[in-house]
């Protein structure tokens, strides 16, 4: 046995066993609150940090190595691998499962689950989440095919019982159906990649798949199916239906984990597929992401503008984020193929980058709607507001994630567009007529996703938190306890320090860009504080310099203002013109703030109004606004399986003696085929 | 060394938040002449701004720590903004902090902040405010960021005293793409500093304004920064045009006292021509209805993505 202190995969993988173990000692007692949904979180937390330790000291040591598991089929064993990709997720996976994790042991109190009767029971849910976590985790470690395809299919179960969790609720199953439904598709997907990827060996261990001899249209099949299958998990436009709906119907930790983790192993995948198993891309794949990207994520962001449950919103920013991620692997394979290796770390050092901050930011804040709903009981953001008033940890800590995922220096969303604004930018130096000129064109798209964030993050906080109750059962909304503060706190945190340090990030990551792109992140005029991963250019960026002048600026304004003039401060009643009459109705709601976004991209929803007319009793007002591609892809697929099942049904009469006549014509015809024979 | 680079700093501040108000008393002078009335005085900016420090605050009864915090968040970002854009001098320590892009979203950092200060009242008119100020924001910073990115493709940086000696150095060309941008810069910077086409900063009617609005609730010293850090974001606004359309003149190569008093009348005489010509173009032009102002900057992104597309087909102007 290999001692854990030499060999950081044998202890990640003990750690995930360890995680098997929590969820498994859930079940001794399922309905005890105490125990199984507060000590076993803790439990499942300091686990994950343990995993990020360990995965970040691996990364920075440069380890790789491989270990053959004694489980699995009896010719099949489960082959894994450690490398500078699987760590750098690994340390992901494993530090924003500690928040959520944290989180979640003061989250799951049993309230809304049990007092109903309608919910899991705490154990059962900290077994389906472990199980979750540790899935992941083998899917980042597998080194073989099939190892991953049964944890990414663990995976996806568990994560589909989180999603029902609320299951009596007709909505949440359908979402979890779904979700279900689109989860094997991308399976599919995926395995056909790998049958395609062994090139006719038959060895599904990745070390074959990266000696194997493909054909170029055959590698190039096998990168569209692995895109199609990573994407469908990822919520890659056109696959993102499910994800605004299954990704609000589970409980907020689980939605925490399912955007911000879960979706980056589907980039996990795609990176590992495209980069490191099929060696060496060729240029015009990158154009297919690219595109689909970048239509992801403006229209993730439109989407997230206009909607009116607070999850949702988040849900669709997600899509946006997946698309910018996606946007910036596109750009890497490009500028790999197009034999600039130095540029394709660049726009893959902005992708891991993102991966890392969305997953920190995102998680946030899910949970920070986790609490809300706790202590209103209300997802319409039509009801909320006010809310930094009665729960202000919550509001403070939430502003921090707000900010970050608004792409607002100098904290960490920033950071990672800015990086993908100037790989964008070297898209003129590619060499390939036409496409050079279209590439910067992508930088406008980034621009305006990145700008509408900022909307979406405005409405998101300004609705929720700021502004008057909306509702006067609001009054009693009382602020999180201890553990979720803590939770909410340490991935706040970690915006900040991604925010702040992007010099050390960078470095960090540039192990794994060396893997897949063969070339590192070199700083250029190293400093420890000036960002300047760019090459050829002298472009830098120094977030604790500008956080430290406007802190600096800042404070001396505030001392200058009390010094020369004065600090005092009149409380009164609200002026808003001399008014008057002001009642919380007044504010916009929800819907009106995104207004001038369903105006702007119209073309983009299908919207089904009710206006009143002047001589209603009672007059209503109702808009609903959908998606065009259920009704233009998604409905007439559905109506093609089902005339292709009634197809198939005729030939099911249900009746014995049919069947014994199918059995009989068939035995003929085979005995005539082996005496013709 | 050390120490003459930070004087230059903390003088290249000190001008910006002097001259800011200067300027927009200027632009508001050249107005009244435009429009036949009588000129107020320079220094009228100024005098509001004492006026307004020296009353007391009066703040809404709901409203929290953010809406006190936030006009000094504004006021902050709108100065580091300032020492970072090569106003006077190319060669500050600031300037390596934060390139063009970190700039833009340092202003959209201002923008957000104001917005939600403006929601946390929960008056109609402040989310009004809030909403179309974000409005005009998300359309208008794409359109600033193509500006920045035609013109650091021109100058392989997006580093802005970079942009701007590399455009002041080369051969006095006119650069089609750099007309196209230019045209795209001035309108982004019409609607981002709520000027006529998009917005009123004389108005207070109810239903046409966007940046009152937010104001609204604002008094005293609170009003007092925010109406000095809207000034100082028309005066960084223009520092950005001047840095990447008329370069000439700010101090490069060395910073010592006579490059500084240079760029200083330079500076005061680029002020005074921007100053007229936005004062001529607001007296031209009429305000637009609200639900123009996406048609206003969506002809601002497509003259900078025009200018993008002219650089890319017609690469670089001939050079020496």
């Amino acid at each position: 046995m290999i001692s854990s202190v030499s060999s950081p995969l044998a202890a990640c993988l003990a750690l995930l066993a360890a995680w098997l173990a929590v969820g498994v000692a859930g079940l001794v007692r399922p309905r005890d609150v105490r125990y199984a949904g507060r000590a076993l979180f803790l439990v499942g937390a300091l686990i994950g940090a343990a995993l990020a330790v360990i995965a970040a000291r691996a990364l920075l040591a440069g380890t790789t190595e491989s270990l053959v598991l004694p489980v699995g089929l009896p010719d099949l064993p489960f082959h894994t691998r450690l490398d500078a990709l699987s760590s750098a997720f690994l340390v992901l996976l494993g530090a924003a499962s500690a928040g959520v994790s944290i989180f979640s042991a003061g989250y799951f109190r049993g309230g809304e689950t049990l007092a109903s009767g309608a919910g899991t029971a705490p154990g059962l849910l900290g077994l389906q989440y472990h199980v979750f976590l540790a899935s992941m985790g083998l899917v980042l470690l597998a080194d073989d095919a099939y190892a991953f395809m049964v944890a990414w299919e663990l995976m996806a179960l568990s994560s589909y019982f989180l999603v029902v969790t609320q299951h009596r609720i007709p909505e949440i199953r359908g979402a979890g159906f779904l979700y279900l439904l689109m989860a094997h598709v991308g399976a599919i997907s995926i395995l056909l990649a790998f049958g395609i990827l062994q090139g006719g060996s038959w060895q599904f261990t990745f070390d074959a798949m990266r000696t194997a001899h493909l054909s170029p249209a055959w590698a190039a099949a096998a990168f569209l199916l692995a895109l199609v299958g990573f994407g469908a998990k990822a919520g890659l436009v056109p696959f993102h239906v499910w994800l605004p709906e299954a990704h609000p119907a589970a409980p907020s930790p689980a939605s925490a984990l399912l955007s911000g983790v879960m979706l980056k192993t589907a980039v996990y995948g795609l990176l590992r597929v495209a980069f490191d198993l099929l060696k060496d891309p060729v240029w015009w794949w990158g154009l297919v992401p690219l595109a689909a990207g970048l239509l992801t994520a403006l229209y993730g962001a439109v989407f997230a503008a206009v909607q009116t449950d607070m999850k949702r919103l988040l849900a669709y920013s997600s899509i946006e984020n997946v698309g910018l991620i996606f946007a910036g692997i596109g750009l890497a394979i490009i500028f790999l193929g197009t034999g600039s290796p130095a540029l394709a770390a660049l726009a893959l050092g902005a992708t891991l980058y993102h991966c890392l901050n969305h997953a920190v930011m995102k998680s946030l804040l899910f949970l920070s709607t986790g609490s809300v709903l706790h202590a209103t009981g209300e997802r319409n953001l039509g009801r909320l507001g006010g809310l930094i008033h009665r729960m202000p940890s919550v509001a403070v800590l939430s502003l921090v994630g707000a900010l970050a995922l608004a792409g607002l220096p100098p904290l960490n969303g920033f950071v990672s567009e800015w990086l993908l604004l100037q790989s964008f930018l070297f898209g003129g130096r590619i060499p390939r007529p036409f496409v050079d000129l279209l590439i910067p064109m992508g930088a406008a798209v980034v621009a305006l996703a990145a700008a509408l964030a900022g909307y979406v993050m405005v409405k998101f906080y300004g609705v929720i938190f700021l502004g008057q109750p909306r509702e006067p059962s609001l009054a009693h909304a009382h602020d999180c306890g201890i553990l979720e503060r803590v939770g909410l706190g340490l991935l706040a945190l970690a915006c900040v320090l991604l925010g702040l340090a992007p010099v050390q990030v960078i470095a960090a990551l540039s192990p794994v860009t060396r893997l897949l792109a063969g070339s590192a992140l070199a700083q250029h005029g190293a400093t420890w504080w000036l960002l300047a991963p760019v090459p050829m250019r002298t472009v830098s960026y120094g977030p604790l310099a500008v956080l430290l002048v406007g802190g600096i600026v800042i404070a001396l304004t505030v001392l200058m203002v009390r010094l020369f003039y004065h600090g005092r401060v009149r409380r009164a009643r609200a002026w808003d013109c001399g008014f008057g009459a002001l009642t919380p109705r007044m504010q916009d709601t929800a819907e009106g703030f995104g207004q001038p976004i369903r105006n702007i991209f119209q073309s983009f929803f299908r919207i089904e109004r009710e206006l009143p007319t002047p001589t209603d009793r009672q007059p209503r007002y109702r808009i609903e606004i959908a998606d065009r591609l259920w009704r233009g892809l998604y409905e007439p697929l559905g109506r093609a399986v089902e005339w292709l099942a009634d197809a198939v049904a005729i030939v099911q009469r249900g009746r014995l003696s049919t069947y014994l006549l199918y059995s009989f014509v068939t035995l003929t015809l085979l005995l005539a085929l082996v005496l013709a024979a | 060394m050390k120490t003459a680079a930070l004087a230059a700093q903390l003088l290249e501040i000190a001008v910006a938040l002097a001259a800011a108000p200067l300027f927009l008393g200027w632009l508001n002078q050249c107005r009244a002449w435009l429009s036949n009335r009588r000129a107020p005085s320079l220094l009228l900016p100024f005098r509001q701004l004492r006026k307004l420090f020296h009353k007391d605050a009066v703040l809404a009864r709901n409203a929290s720590p953010l809406f006190r915090a936030a006009p000094y968040v504004v006021f902050g970002t709108m100065v580091v903004a300032a020492g970072i854009i090569p106003s006077l001098s190319a060669r500050l320590p600031l300037v390596a902090a934060a390139d063009a892009v970190a700039l833009v979203g340092l202003f959209a950092t201002a923008r957000v902040f104001l917005s939600l200060a403006a929601m946390d009242v929960g008056t109609a008119f402040g989310t009004l405010g809030a909403r179309r100020e974000m409005m005009v924001g998300f359309l208008a910073e794409p359109a600033l960021l193509m500006v920045i990115f035609v013109a650091s493709l021109i100058s392989a940086t997006t580093a802005l005293p970079a942009i701007s000696e590399h455009l002041a150095t080369r051969t006095l060309t006119i650069d089609p793409a750099l007309a196209f941008t230019a045209v795209a810069f001035t309108l982004v910077l019409l609607a981002e500093n709520a000027r006529i086409p998009v917005d009123n900063p004389a108005t207070h009617l109810e239903l046409t304004m966007i940046h009152e609005a937010m104001l609204l609730e604002y008094s005293a010293r609170h009003l007092a920064l925010m109406e000095w850090a809207s000034q100082l974001r028309l005066f960084n606004y223009a520092c950005i045009g001047f840095a990447l359309f008329i370069p000439w003149g700010i101090a490069t190569r060395e910073i010592g006292p006579a490059g500084l008093a240079l760029a200083v009348p330079i500076l005061a005489l680029k002020l005074a021509a921007a100053g007229a010509g936005l004062a001529l173009i607001e007296t031209v032009s009429a305000k637009l209805r609200i639900l123009r102002a996406p048609e206003f900057l969506a002809t601002a992104f497509l003259f900078a993505v025009l200018g993008m597309l002219v650089r890319g087909l017609l690469g670089a102007p001939p050079s020496p």
